[in-house]
């Protein structure tokens, strides 16, 4: 039943004026599974994702969260059901130190925002330092936020989404703008800990090494529109797919150049 | 019925010179992101060198012609300004571009009395506009007429050159995105220079044409900028149709208000504006800034709490200012405790601008709450000044609580002048409201009580005051509560993201500066003897900016040494000189360009670059061992 399911997004739909940038789109996702949404530059990812954490309203359709309608929400209510996400631009804060980030998100979580007393470097000091190991940023705890590598300020976001106890993480191009060797680190990680911990994962990306390396399914989306689902396998073999992100041979084709010269 | 047409016709008119101001600071924010406080200065120039000029050029060429020129210098003034202020102030953030044109404003308020002396001026009657129009019984100047026609056809003469011209062509790009345009190849220092031109030229026309209703005088500028700032509001910054409509409106509500509520007709513009704001918080035909492309601040050092070392330097301090009352006369104590109570003004309003990243220019309207609550408490009251001083920080406490609401909605230059435009209505408010508050002539008598009547007793309450409240802020700062309205500050998206409504946070904040402002006020009541509308006025709200400012908005507790060196210049200052608003105003500008990290911070910057290279250096050798 779907009910069982962690995310499950029925019939989504959003234009900005007269661009129809997502379509109808359906799909669920189980705890503990790691699903790809991949598709060409303005496929429509990106709105997909702002659509799911509350950032947009959709147009129609509904999205559930352990089987609550969220639609409607904002971010920060999204969050509190235990989903946590990340963005293609790292959005951290960069006058605090790497744990203060995490920190402010712990207390939070722990709804002790309007705190006037307690002291906050001090505060779940621990929590957050494990946070960090596990991200491998244990060095960095005490570094500004500011000048930290670009990579590192992905996996700094990653900490700062697992501070809540996800059910469920999105992760919006989580590997953009990485060395391709952080890129695989990062996503094996990410992977590991969520198969530890049983969490959902929603991620866009383009490098498709990482893609094919830790999906277990594929969604793939073209001009608003689902038009491949399935394992890696079954996405790697699909002729639509290979035609989106390879061409047609319609225009540029060897034959063609062939017959453009004299 | 006819006198209600003639009122509609007089508003009508009013509104011609509110929006050539108001569509002039548009055009000037839509291209260079500046909103030029220093607006409202051009626009009291323009009437100036008018007075001069048709005072000498007489008939109708004359009065035209030194209309037309007196605006065309007053622009020339303002392309000068530009190439040498503006120009190296375009990649700061922008609190220091409203500081700078604001001290740009004081300078000129003392300039033109230096020039024109301080009294008022009657400029000449407009020649073939002199008489008026009888209108069933009623009478309508002629040249309220013209003003009416005047204003729809700069609207249509600026749609103009906008839709049609190369140049407007570029203006409108630019205003959408100017970065596009510089790589484009368009020259964007000489597009900046004469968009401001343009708009300065059209805030002398409206001053210039100004001087046939009105008396010229040295405070015209503060009075339209704020009714601008109020427009703009309401119309939608850089919207220039926006400004038109949103000045008819305002110009409108006035002429009318004062039939309605003739002691208080700002009340009405103030519900307006209010309503709109909750409706279309960009103003009606504003749209949506998109978050600004920067970082946060001048700096990235992060904040920590005090060393145990720092801490006991802290304790010395504090030991020594306490035992001032054992060598220090009752002059000294009395600047002491004067002192004293702007660290606690300007630690309050330091905590909203830091943390927060919210600059208000119009904190003195929580500090004047304050005083004011004070003076009722003991004057209508009769209550004891213990009960009494809670009065102060119960008034600062429910003013930010109601102006803050909406000022936390906006963000930025928004914030700013909506802030500024609330200070003035409360101003307005207790400046009319004879009966209760005595208008000009204050509330007198308000006298500590025996306990506190000597001046080394009321230094030390003073004091022991401003010590808690700055401890306290401080402890606020490095609270849970203090990091969710950093975060706020830093990323609102990251901060919404992590489950906070950051705009609860920040409305909170204000109330937390709004009432600590008040505990300042209540004290200054008592230290004065009596309460002035002055405790609620403009220059108040900025000396608490530059105090901030000069002790270093990015540092935790700049404010003090801000506060203590500000106050204690600007008392010597006072003495030493009579334009000690020209001395102010240069002063301002020259942090902003030279200093823009304050005492504290500059002393900070010194500080970390030792420790830094050492940083590096360790990094390195690490950097080594991993190879």
């Amino acid at each position: 039943m779907s009910t069982q399911a962690l995310l499950s997004v029925e019939d989504l739909s959003k234009s900005y004026g007269g661009v129809r940038a997502v379509r109808g789109v359906s799909f669920t996702l189980s705890p503990g599974e790691i699903l790809a949404l991949i598709g060409p530059n303005g496929a429509g990812k990106s709105t997909c994702f702002n659509m799911l954490n509350g950032q947009t309203a959709p147009d129609a359709g509904t999205v559930r969260v352990l089987g609550q309608d969220t639609t409607g929400l904002k971010p920060r209510e999204v969050w509190r059901l235990g989903v946590g996400r990340t963005f293609q631009i790292t959005a951290t804060f960069p006058t605090m130190t790497v744990r203060e980030n995490v920190q402010v998100a712990l207390s939070s979580h722990d709804r002790k925002l309007f705190n006037l007393v307690a002291s906050m470097p001090r505060y779940a000091r621990d929590e957050a330092e494990r946070l960090l190991d596990l991200v491998g940023m244990g060095g960095f705890s005490m570094r500004a936020c500011g000048e930290l590598a670009y990579g590192d300020l992905k996996r700094l976001e990653l900490a700062i989404a697992l501070a809540n106890q996800p059910r469920l993480l999105l992760m919006d191009e989580p590997t953009a703008g990485m060395a391709p060797r952080e890129r695989v680190e990062l996503m094996r990680l990410t992977a590991q800990i969520a198969r530890e911990k049983s969490i959902g994962v929603l991620f866009t990306e383009h490098d498709m090494d990482v893609v094919f390396e830790h999906a277990d399914r594929i969604l793939v989306l073209n001009r608003g529109s689902l038009i491949a689902e399935g394992s890696p396998e079954e996405v790697r073999r699909n002729a639509e797919v290979r035609a989106i992100y390879l061409g047609e041979g319609l225009v540029y084709d060897a034959r063609h150049r062939g017959g453009v010269s004299p | 019925m006819a006198f209600y047409v003639v009122q509609f016709l007089t508003g009508l008119a009013s509104a011609a010179s509110l929006f050539l101001v108001a569509s002039g600071l548009s055009i000037i924010f839509g291209v260079t992101r500046i909103v030029n406080f220093a607006h409202g200065a051009f626009y009291m120039l323009g009437a100036y060198v008018a007075f001069t000029l048709t005072a000498r050029f007489s008939g109708a060429l004359g009065f035209w012609g030194a209309i037309l020129a007196a605006s065309l210098i007053v622009a020339a003034v303002g392309v000068i300004v530009e190439m040498l202020l503006l120009r190296r102030i375009y990649h700061v953030p922008e609190l220091f571009q409203l500081l700078a044109t604001f001290g740009l404003t004081l300078m000129v308020e003392d300039l033109v009395v230096l020039m024109w002396g301080p009294n008022d001026l009657v400029g000449p009657r407009a020649p073939g506009l002199k008489g008026a129009i009888d209108f069933f019984g009623q009478r309508i100047p002629s040249y309220d007429l013209f003003l009416i026609v005047l204003g729809p056809v700069v609207l249509g003469l600026l749609w103009l050159v906008f839709q049609r011209t190369r140049w407007g062509v570029l203006v409108r790009a630019a205003t959408q995105d100017r970065d596009m345009v510089a790589a484009l190849g368009v020259n964007q220092k000489w597009l900046f220079t004469s968009v401001f031109a343009l708009g300065v030229f059209l805030a002398a026309l409206a001053g210039a044409l100004q001087i046939p209703r009105d008396a010229v005088n040295h405070d015209m500028d503060l009075r339209v900028i704020v009714d601008v700032f109020v427009v703009v509001v309401i119309g939608g910054l850089g919207s220039i149709t926006g400004a038109f409509i949103a000045a008819v409106l305002v110009s409108e509500l006035n002429a009318f208000g004062i039939l309605i509520f003739p002691k208080i007709s700002i009340i009405l513009v103030f519900l307006v504006m209010a309503s709109v704001l909750i409706v279309r918080p960009w103003g009606l035909l504003g749209k949506a800034e998109a978050p600004a492309r920067r970082t946060p601040g001048l700096t990235v050092n992060p904040w920590r709490p005090l060393t145990s070392n720092e801490r006991i330097a802290a304790a010395i301090v504090f030991l020594f200012a306490a035992s001032l009352p054992f060598f220090a006369g009752n002059y000294a104590l009395n600047v002491g405790a004067e002192i004293a109570i702007f660290v606690i003004f300007a630690a309050s309003l330091h905590f909203l601008m830091s943390a927060g990243g919210l600059a208000s220019f119009g904190h003195a309207a929580y500090f004047g709450l304050g005083a004011y609550g004070v003076a009722f408490a003991v004057k209508l009251a009769g209550l004891p000044m213990a009960i009494a001083l809670l009065a102060g920080p119960l008034f600062g406490l429910l003013g930010a609580v109601v102006f803050g609401f909406f000022a936390v909605q906006l963000s930025g230059v928004y914030f700013a002048m909506l802030t500024l435009a609330f200070a003035q209505i409360v101003w307005s408010i207790v400046f009319q409201w004879v009966e209760l508050t005595g208008g000009d002539n204050g509330i007198l008598g308000v006298w500590p009580e025996h306990w506190a009547a000597s001046a080394s007793h009321f230094y030390w309450l003073s004091l022991a005051i401003a010590v808690l409240v700055v401890s306290g802020l401080r402890m606020a700062t490095f609270s849970p509560f203090g990091f969710a309205l950093r975060a706020t500050r830093d990323s609102p998206l990251r901060t919404e993201a992590i489950g906070v409504n950051g705009k609860r946070i920040q409305w909170s904040a204000f109330v937390i500066a709004g009432t600590v402002a008040g505990i300042g006020g209540a004290l200054f009541a008592y230290l004065k003897g009596s309460v002035f509308p002055d405790v609620l006025g403009i220059p108040l709200s900025v000396d608490a900016l530059v105090m901030v400012l000069l002790g270093g908005v990015e540092t935790v507790s700049g404010a003090i040494v801000g506060a203590i060196v500000y106050k204690a210049l600007s008392i010597w200052l006072v003495s030493q000189t009579e334009w000690s608003k020209l001395v102010l105003g240069a002063f301002i500008v020259l942090i902003v360009v030279a200093f823009p990290k304050g005492i504290v911070g500059t002393v900070e910057s010194i500080w970390h670059r030792r420790p830094s290279s050492l940083r590096d250096a360790l990094l390195g050798s690490k950097i080594e061992t991993a190879e």
